[in-house]
């Protein structure tokens, strides 16, 4: 019972990020031309409104339903891996047209092909994982 | 019913993921999509190889129940609320990708030239997609978070590192499209 609200804040997702077109491929394509404003007004308005909310979370000391103060872990502090591996990331976003979140959305539209995606995704990952000692961070 | 059927304007689709967003901080979680990566090599027993993958991993059960609503909410969009029009694009977008090659632009969510089974099984075909998808999977573990976890909520908490995220997201991206795609299709 306590995952399904998580069930439920995951169908919306999909839904939004469909109906949004944000998990287009053409979308992506178009934004990386400056050839539209649609995803730049998508997460333009997502992140405005988001501070917005963010700071009244805290600001109105709203519990979690866990009971806690609302926290968002701080990141850790460093340019290279952020602009290194942004950078990285933002060259297979642009390829495959799919960020993480839509990777999985896409797969539910029906196309399957999507899972070879995700399977480079996880390689991708691991491959971090074991290279992460040696990389600068 | 017709305005949900319709594509959805920006600005109704941006204020409603930020509610994803907020939903997920008042459950006491964290909107971070990229995290789920981890736990599959976690699950398929990655510790074994490095300690990155040594983490109390069902504790993010709940993070693989967002995924499965996901690919759910994914499967109800387009059966149930869409009424199959095509994508509004720019037309130079379109002209763009016609001198590239593509047919057909913005008439389904992805290009038959990169998910089509008939260009999926080819040697290029295959190396696209997990090209692509091993960027993705590298980069974003590299950064520590993806479009959700730094673009939305680290972004939305003022947080530095994710804007210098967001600005190699871009960096990659612009590389990507003006660069790298007209020599790869």
């Amino acid at each position: 019972m306590k995952f399904l609200k998580f069930l439920f804040v995951g169908i919306f997702f999909g839904i939004v990020l469909v109906k949004s077109e944000a998990v287009s491929w053409y979308r992506i394509f178009e934004m990386f031309k400056f050839q539209s404003f649609h995803m730049y007004g998508i997460i333009g308005s997502a992140v405005i409104l988001g501070v917005l909310s963010v700071w009244l979370l805290k600001r109105l000391k709203i519990k979690t339903t866990e009971g806690k103060e609302v926290y968002l872990p701080p990141k850790d502090k460093g340019i290279v891996r952020y602009l290194l591996g942004g950078s990285i990331f933002g060259l297979g976003w642009a390829l495959a047209g799919a960020c993480p979140g839509p990777m999985y959305i896409l797969l539910g539209t029906g196309v399957f092909s999507m899972l070879i995606v995700i399977f480079g995704a996880v390689l991708g990952t691991f491959v971090y994982g074991i290279l992460k000692p040696r990389l600068p961070h | 019913m017709e305005l949900i059927l319709k594509p959805w304007p920006w600005y109704i689709s941006g204020p409603l993921i930020t509610a994803v967003m907020v939903f997920l901080v008042y459950f006491g979680k964290n909107f971070g999509m990229s995290s789920n990566l981890r736990t599959f090599c976690s699950i398929g027993g990655a510790g074994k190889y490095a300690d990155f993958f040594r983490f109390d991993w069902k504790a993010q059960r709940w993070n693989l129940i967002v995924v499965l609503g996901a690919i759910i909410g994914g499967f109800i969009a387009v059966q149930f609320l869409s009424d199959g029009s095509a994508i509004e694009l720019n037309p130079e977008t379109i002209s763009d990708l016609n001198q590239l090659g593509f047919q057909d632009v913005g008439s389904a969510l992805l290009p038959a030239e990169i998910y089509d089974w008939q260009n999926v099984l080819s040697l290029k075909g295959l190396l696209i997609l997990i090209g692509a998808g091993f960027l993705v999977g590298f980069g974003t573990r590299y950064a520590g978070g993806c479009t959700s976890g730094h673009a939305i909520t680290g972004l939305s908490n003022l947080q530095l590192p994710s804007l210098i995220a967001v600005i190699g997201f871009f960096i990659g991206g612009l590389i990507m499209t003006h660069f790298l795609l007209p020599l790869i299709f």
